[in-house]
């Protein structure tokens, strides 16, 4: 059977409850309709923008939207000051050294695990996956004062290291989840044949089963950068106050908010430059770990 | 994120057409069988990681905050189920009970109904990819993020806040501004306070003699720019049938003027309404000129002059977004605006997995498109809709950064929500742990039911 064929079939079958509601109940109703929902949801973003694009002085006096009738007020000093500023630039270095070794930590243990559970034998191994599936759900909230007092009592209490280490916990039962789905359907074949050709334990893991899950480590890499990059409460708690990362940086600004959007109007917008670019670079891998982690 | 509801093992591998797919093995639960003999000190070295971290930073911590959550302040005095009482007494921690149960369920609703409308809407048209995209990316920013951009849409200031400008906007195109909100007459003047707010003459109107309306208190910043000085209105106008009056401030800057006298220096009111009222009825109306003159008509004769209130309302502010009666809504709305996307995609991916076949046959068997939504679409999607319902709803539960952020200090106890009454009980001024506890108990028996859910269905998989 032709791929073409079938997929043309698909294709009229398809054109079904969208394209009958548009010929139905008016289709240029419906186009408007969604042109200005976008518009909407896009609106707060570029506000938050444009504002980023204003002097202090014009943002005091005027909305963002007089920047459409005077292009000319725009300027970038906003974010020249904010680059110029140690403590926005060192709160950015805080996030990648909190963001980056967490979401590392969290693909290797969580592999490990993944492949373990998928493929060795041990006692108690399904219970035991039962447990890591039943901490799914768990929230972070349970854990904040119950590890704040735990990392004082060994002293990583406000360090980088601690912040990582709590990242890394509550992302490993997703982690161990999706890897163990995935390495499960890995053909048996494919291991007993690496098997044959003498590869132990460690290099079956590294050179066979790392390669192959490629796929659901890179949904799992992302969702979990994104998600420890855009933390705060975490980092509230956890991380150290002289070097916190972004996040926590212009939470402080907040409460001067009014007199302060030439901060936080561009300073937002920095730290949401690079989650930005994942998702648009990623958008694929970032949706299928979102399926992954809701739905069937 | 997002992880909550756990999906099978089909979920695991992204849909990705160069991804190796074997076909399953044919009975897992054998075929997985270690294909190197494993040593179990090898798995334990695989898995020992995993556990140990587990173990203390999520496993402990739940053991720990169920016994802390039995004891006071201090922590050395058991409390018995005190705490837990306090979270259904104490006004703030109730607040954020209410609020916490408002939350649970209008946010996850709104976006799942939107989700669902934007799948089936966005379903066929050629720039849906384009229109998913916009919808979806909130997502992929941080909350502390939405909540500072959301912070800006509800600012109170009409000129800052884009809700307020639309609000104050409509306000102003279907009531007339009020030009002078504090102006009043002196007890010299011929006018004296009237109902509600209005100004009224102490004389009837008399026709042939002009007409005297001034007032003090208005700013002279406040004054419509376009305002000349006053001019004294003619004894009888024009055609000797009308009378006129004039409607001045009765000021002048660096002082020299004469109260009750329209002196050289003294500007018109412009804009300013008059009314001629006889018997409790408006018979005329007129509005001040730039240099204060206006005419009524002759038949004016005798009635009472009244200003009405609207001259003197204080100018429309916009609404108190983040006041304590709308911080709540107006921060779900936020919440709305970051998740609906992820309702949509996964809707929509249910909605691609439908078989065409059956909505087609309920066609041809004549149903209108409103029938096969209603009767076959969104039937066949209850379970997506269940999953994304029962995921928003455990991160609602949990809801933090957007009220931290958006509420301002003012209402936050309006907006409060258990997991921000948490972080204030542990981590404030006056921290008590046992009330965090209590909460943190309280939020973790409230997903147990899912949690429970996950298991069983990876145990009915695992059987398969």
């Amino acid at each position: 059977m032709s791929a073409t064929e079938s997929s043309l079939k698909a294709k009229q079958a398809k054109q079904s409850l969208g394209a009958r509601i548009a010929a139905r109940a008016g289709g240029g109703v419906m186009r408007v309709f969604l042109i200005l929902v976008a518009l909407f949801w896009l609106m707060p973003t570029i506000g938050l923008l444009l504002s980023s694009l204003r002097g202090p002085q014009d943002i005091a006096a005027t909305g963002w939207w007089k920047i459409f009738t005077a292009p000319s007020e725009m300027t970038f000093d906003n974010y020249q000051r904010l680059l110029d500023n140690s403590t926005i630039t060192g709160s950015l270095l805080s996030t990648i050294m909190i963001t980056v070794p967490s979401t590392v930590l969290v693909v290797v243990i969580g592999s490990l695990a993944g492949y373990a559970f998928a493929w060795m034998e041990f006692p108690g191994r399904d219970w035991w996956f039962l447990l890591v599936v039943g901490l799914l759900v768990v929230p972070v909230q349970v854990a904040l004062i119950p590890v704040s007092e735990l990392f004082g009592t060994i002293g990583i209490f406000e360090t980088t290291l601690g912040v990582v280490l709590f990242h890394t916990a509550f992302g490993l039962p997703f982690a161990i989840f999706l890897l163990r789905n995935f390495f499960a359907e890995i053909p048996r074949e494919l291991l007993e044949a690496a098997r044959l050709d003498g590869a132990g334990e460690i290099r079956l893991f590294t050179r066979v089963v790392m390669p192959l899950g490629g796929p659901a480590i890179a949904s799992l890499g992302i969702f979990q950068f994104l998600w420890v990059w855009n933390d705060m409460l975490v980092a509230l708690i956890f991380a150290d106050s002289e070097s916190p990362p972004i996040t926590v940086a212009l939470q402080q600004q907040v409460r001067q908010f009014g007199n302060n959007i030439d901060v936080l109007a561009p300073g937002a917008f920095v730290s949401m430059v690079i989650p930005l670019a994942v998702f648009f670079a990623f958008q694929r891998q970032f949706v299928s770990g979102v399926m992954a982690g809701a739905v069937k | 994120m997002t992880t909550a509801t756990a999906g099978g093992a089909g979920a695991a591998p992204p849909a990705d057409d160069t991804t190796p797919r074997p076909s399953p093995p044919p009975d897992p639960g054998k075929s997985r069988r270690s294909v190197t003999g494993t040593r179990r000190i090898i798995a334990a070295a695989f898995l020992l990681p995993a556990l140990v971290l587990l173990g203390a930073l999520v496993l402990y911590p739940i053991g720990y905050s169920v016994y802390r959550s039995f004891f006071d302040q201090a922590g050395t005095g058991f409390a018995g189920i005190d705490n837990y009482t306090a979270l259904f007494t104490d006004a703030t921690i109730l607040t954020a009970v209410k609020n916490n149960a408002i939350w649970v369920v209008f946010a996850p609703t709104v976006a799942t109904a939107l989700g669902l409308i934007f799948a089936v809407l966005t379903e066929r048209i050629r720039w849906g990819t384009a229109f998913k995209l916009i919808v979806f990316m909130p997502m992929a920013i941080s909350m502390l993020a939405a909540g500072i951009i959301f912070r800006l849409v509800y600012d109170q200031a009409p000129e800052r806040g884009v809700a307020n400008a639309v609000a104050v906007g409509v306000h102003d195109t279907f009531n007339q501004s009020s030009g002078f909100p504090k102006a009043r007459p002196l007890p010299v003047h011929p006018l004296e306070k009237g109902d509600g707010g209005a100004f009224v003459s102490k004389e009837p109107i008399r026709a042939g003699q002009p007409l005297r309306v001034p007032l003090v208190g208005v700013a002279p910043a406040k004054m419509p720019g376009d305002a000349r000085p006053a001019k004294e209105a003619p004894a009888v106008s024009g055609d000797g049938e009308k009378i006129s009056g004039t409607a001045w401030l009765d000021f002048t800057r660096g002082g020299g003027g004469k109260p009750n006298a329209v002196d050289p220096k003294e500007v018109g009111l412009k804009g300013l309404t008059v009314e001629a009222v006889k018997d409790g009825r408006v018979i005329a109306t007129a509005t001040a000129g730039p240099d204060g003159v206006f005419t009524l008509p002759a038949s004016a004769d005798g009635a009472q002059l009244r200003l009405p209130a609207d001259n003197f309302r204080e100018p429309y502010n916009g609404v108190d977004w983040l006041g304590p009666s709308l911080v709540t809504p107006g921060i779900i709305g936020s919440y709305v605006w970051m998740w609906a996307g992820f309702a949509m995609v996964l809707i929509a991916a249910g909605l691609a997995g439908l078989p065409r076949e059956l909505l087609e046959a309920a066609r041809v068997d004549g149903a209108n498109e409103w029938q096969v939504f209603r009767r076959i679409t969104v039937p066949m999607l209850a379970p997506v809709l269940a999953v994304v319902l029962v995921t928003l709803m455990i991160n609602v539960l949990k809801v933090f950064d957007l009220v931290f952020i958006i509420a301002p200090g003012s209402s936050q106890d309006d907006a409060n929500v258990l997991a921000l009454q948490l972080y204030r009980s542990s981590f404030g001024t006056d921290a008590d742990l046992g009330i965090g506890s209590a909460i943190a108990v309280l939020l973790l028996l409230l997903v147990i039911p899912v949690m429970l859910f996950n298991i069983r269905r990876i145990r009915k998989e695992g059987r398969r």
